[in-house]
């Protein structure tokens, strides 16, 4: 039997631009002018500029454009959903095919983070003193951007490792641990102090960050993901912690033979990614709606399809079966979709007497994440669970700011959208602080 | 079938490309390789003086992804010894009876120096002899090649003592180094000779090394001027060669032109030939791909022609000269402006950012509603494909304002996008010539001007 090297099936899989790979492509770009694909990035990098840049051979000058709209530029340019974004907007869809943005983006930043080249500086003293809560990358951004404006920024992370999804929550295939790292060594060079093993509301208060702080800004993403409410729930496993145990220790990481990934989500796919490449035989998603509702991307599906993973569709998972503690199968009931429900998706319906069960020695759920607990921990007035937080990313305690995952009660929660969040919160943050508009540009 | 048959000044060539002289016809294994390809004929690789060469030779002008748009060189005539080269020459001869093969030569400048060049060449059985007046760096510095081109007396005098010797064709090769090639030309019509090519190359630096601050090419840490030559170099090479087609001299003297400057493709040498080129000479397309682009050249040429019923060369050669004018002469009522097609528009803006920030601002953005629209006024918390590509604006161009400059339509990357259309301008047909003689005034006095452009309703925003 071949033996499976993790390192080997789970690296990363779009191997870097060549340098002729990136000028033929920047050449390509026409340069337009009030760029769709800027507009379409959450972060208004100015797409073309940089790529004008790699063309003009100004990499640094290229990284600089993209670090200055998206201080996590180079995770984006891995994992942003860019057939959904920039090049889903790119105007050569119409003629040909769109730029390769991403991997264009992350030529760029590859080029700056490899050779150590710092893109900023912090800003002159401020004399603020600002509180993260949180390392992922809303947290990490705004604690950037803050740093480059000149105010002291304290990051406290509950977990060993600084990075949020980034480093624990993304699989290698699309984004190796190491690049969000570097982004966090990056914002520590600009002077921000990342506290690790603190936790809000554990051994950490909000009284004490309010004392030391002159603004707070919660980037604590959301929580695990939810319980199914169904028998034998204790056998199955946390997708999220599936993705990070592939990450962190992926020789200890126990893959069944036959794997049931429940939901379709793209956590969902990257679960099924680690199980099918990790030597599962029969990899298999359950959902109980259809492809045309399911939150992965198109090229998500694809991709996942192109893998071999299967798909069960319009499918209820009901219970899971073991025997002698080990999973033995997971027992469904074929679903059909009735009127639309408070989403706006048709209401999957179970069909009456077609329960079936799934061969399976091992389930992993990934069917979202838990709202943040830390709202209602502090008081903070929420919208659908999530915390509610006004234009300038305030919540509902004045000085205190949120970002990230934790407020997306709208549209769909995403590394880039984090990172925007952080950086108009470092804004309005900055505009609250320094009412005179001291040292707003460097 | 369109007849790519020539007949140049007495040599014929079973088409009408020919390598020029440079490094691609610089042996008798290259001219058989080339012949093979199907190339009609050569004009060997300058021989005459001894010379050394030197490394590097060779610099480039790059654009974007195109490599070598202009070579720029500082390589000398042949290095090779005059015997051998004669010796391939004569065998090159005999195997391709069919083809053409003139020689090039360069030598110093006494009449004894060239009689005995003369003499060799026509002894190698060559088909024709090309004076080199244009070689614009070393052989310059010896008083050869531009040198003499660049002084219509050289030029002349020089002529004189070949045409003295000569009993086959000699071709008379300019330079483009001068403020017009037409008084050159003319010394040598007087002198006597058969014909007359142009351009060679003109003189550059083709790049400087960000790295070493060297010059490029770098030789052993100098360098200098070079001869430039490629596509970048076409629309000069095609000015100089429509200014002797149109100059009343040189056409009366019925001297046919051998044009070279660029000519990379079958639309390039079509080109030469409407402006009166009637051999055409190619070198750094080959130096970039090689001999086998004769098959296109030929074969793209002879299907535009059957397109267009022309069925032999010389009835394409010189049929646009007649359309080269003066400014004075242009009809200043003709009215062109640009319009754009939304179906085939892919909204780039490249139009929109070239005409507002440099010509005459008359392209607006206009949003699904027909209401103008600013660039970059989307607002921050824009997201994803869908908003940037609904929300896109079209470009339109306001044709009432618009001055037909057709900077948009050479920016835009779309095919047949934007067509540049006549519209009536209202005004009777004048030109600048007619206003001068007629209307002096209006062409010397800004007022009479002013006056002049609100009678016949000319408004200038």
């Amino acid at each position: 039997m071949q033996i499976i090297q993790p390192e080997e099936v789970l690296a990363e899989s779009y191997p870097p631009l060549s340098e002729h790979e990136a000028l033929v492509e920047a050449n390509r770009c026409l340069y337009c002018y009030d760029a769709p694909c800027t507009q379409a990035c959450p972060t208004h990098i100015d797409i073309p500029k940089f790529i004008k840049k790699i063309a003009t051979e100004n990499l640094v000058g290229s990284a600089r454009t993209i670090l200055e709209s998206n201080l996590m530029g180079a995770s984006c340019a891995r994992v942003c959903p860019v057939q959904e974004l920039c090049e889903g907007a790119c105007v050569l869809n119409a003629e040909e095919k769109p730029i390769m943005i991403g991997r264009l983006q992350r030529y760029a930043t590859d080029h700056v983070y490899q050779r150590n080249i710092e893109v900023f500086r912090a800003g002159s003293a401020t004399g603020k003193k600002i509180a993260v809560v949180g390392a992922g990358p809303a947290s990490l951004t705004c604690a950037g951007e803050l740093a480059k404006l000149g105010h002291r920024v304290t990051v406290f992370e509950k977990r060993e490792l600084p990075g949020g999804l980034s480093t624990y929550g993304i699989i290698v295939l699309r984004e190796p641990v190491e690049v969000a790292l570097a982004e966090v060594e990056m914002v520590k060079r600009l002077g921000v102090e990342v506290k690790t093993g603190l936790e809000l509301g554990r051994n950490l208060s909000l009284e004490e960050l309010r004392a030391g702080h002159d603004a707070i800004f919660l980037g604590v993403g959301l929580g695990s993901v939810p319980a199914m409410g169904i028998p034998g729930e204790e056998h199955i496993l946390d997708g999220l912690n599936y993705i990070e145990a592939s990450k962190m220790n992926p020789h200890n990481l126990e893959v069944g033979q036959n794997v049931v990934v429940i939901g379709a989500g793209n956590t969902a796919v990257d679960c099924a990614t680690v199980a099918k490449r990790l030597g599962a035989q029969q990899v298999t998603m359950v959902y109980r709606r259809t492809d045309q509702e399911m939150t992965a991307y198109p090229h998500e599906y694809a991709f996942a399809k192109n893998e071999g993973i299967e798909f069960r569709f319009l499918s209820q998972p009901l219970g899971v079966l073991s025997e002698g503690g080990r999973v033995s199968g997971l027992r469904c009931v074929r679903m059909e979709l009735g009127a639309p429900d408070a989403s706006g998706r048709p209401a999957p319906q179970p069909v009456t007497g077609s329960e079936f069960v799934l061969k399976a020695d091992q389930v992993v759920k990934a069917i979202g994440q838990e709202k943040p607990s830390l709202a209602k921990l502090l008081g903070l007035a929420t919208e659908k669970g999530y915390i509610k937080v006004s234009d300038d990313l305030e919540t509902s305690l004045p000085g205190v700011y949120a970002g990230g995952d934790c407020v997306r009660s709208r549209g769909s929660a995403s590394t880039v959208m984090a990172v925007q969040d952080g950086k108009l919160a470092a804004f309005a943050i900055h505009r609250k602080l320094m009412p005179q508009g001291v040292a707003a540009d460097d | 079938m369109a007849d790519l048959r020539i007949n140049f000044a007495g040599i014929k060539s079973p088409n009408p490309f020919w390598l020029a002289s440079a490094p691609p016809s610089n042996s008798g294994a290259q001219v058989h390789k080339a012949f093979e390809a199907g190339w009609g004929g050569v004009v060997w690789k300058t021989i005459g003086a001894p010379v050394l060469n030197v490394s590097n030779r060779y610099g480039a002008w790059h654009y974007g992804s195109q490599k070598m748009l202009a070579i720029n060189n500082v390589e000398l005539i042949s290095d090779r010894p005059l015997e051998v080269n004669l010796a391939e020459i004569r065998d090159v001869k005999r195997h391709w009876p069919g083809r053409a093969v003139v020689v090039s030569a360069m030598v110093e400048s006494n009449p004894e120096a060239w009689r005995d060049i003369i003499l060799k060449i026509e002894d190698s059985g060559a088909d024709g002899i090309e004076l080199n007046y244009g070689c614009p760096h070393g052989m310059s510095e010896r008083g050869m090649g531009a040198a003499v081109g660049q002084v219509p007396e050289y030029c002349e005098q020089i002529t004189r003592w070949v045409m003295d010797v000569a009993k086959i064709p000699v071709i008379v090769k300019l330079t483009p180094n001068v403020s017009s090639v037409v008084p050159p030309a003319k010394a040598a019509i007087a002198a006597g000779a058969n014909a007359l090519s142009l351009i060679n190359t003109i003189n550059s630096i083709v790049a400087v090394d960000l790295d070493t601050l060297e010059i490029t090419p770098n030789i052993g840490g100098k360098g200098g001027h070079g001869g430039y030559a490629g596509p970048a170099v076409k629309p000069i090479a095609l000015n100089m060669l429509s200014s002797l087609g149109t100059d009343e001299v040189v056409r009366k003297s019925g001297l046919p032109i051998s044009g070279m400057g660029g000519i990379s493709t079958w639309k390039d040498a079509a080109e030469f030939l409407l402006l009166g080129a009637s051999s055409l000479q190619v070198c750094t397309a080959v130096m970039h791909y090689g001999f086998r682009i004769i098959e296109d050249l030929c074969d793209g040429l002879s299907n535009w022609m059957d397109s267009k019923g022309f069925r032999t060369i010389d009835e394409v050669v010189g049929k646009s000269l007649n359309r080269i004018s003066d400014f004075k002469d242009f009809d200043l009522s003709f009215r062109a402006v640009a319009r754009i097609d939304p179906d085939k528009c892919i909204q780039c803006n490249l139009c929109y950012v070239a005409c507002n920030d440099t010509a005459h601002q008359c392209i607006d953005l206009v949003d699904a509603n027909g209401n103008l629209v600013q660039p970059y006024a989307y607002d921050v918390r824009s997201n994803g494909k869908r908003q940037a590509v609904s929300t896109r604006a079209q470009p339109q161009v306001r044709e009432e304002d618009c001055v037909g400059c057709r900077l948009c339509y050479n920016v835009c990357p779309v095919e047949d996008c934007i067509e540049m259309v006549e519209l009536p301008s209202g005004r009777a047909s004048v030109t600048w010539d007619e206003l001068s003689r007629n209307k002096t005034e209006v062409t010397t006095d800004w007022e009479a001007m002013k006056k002049y452009r609100e009678e016949v309703g000319i408004e200038i925003h």
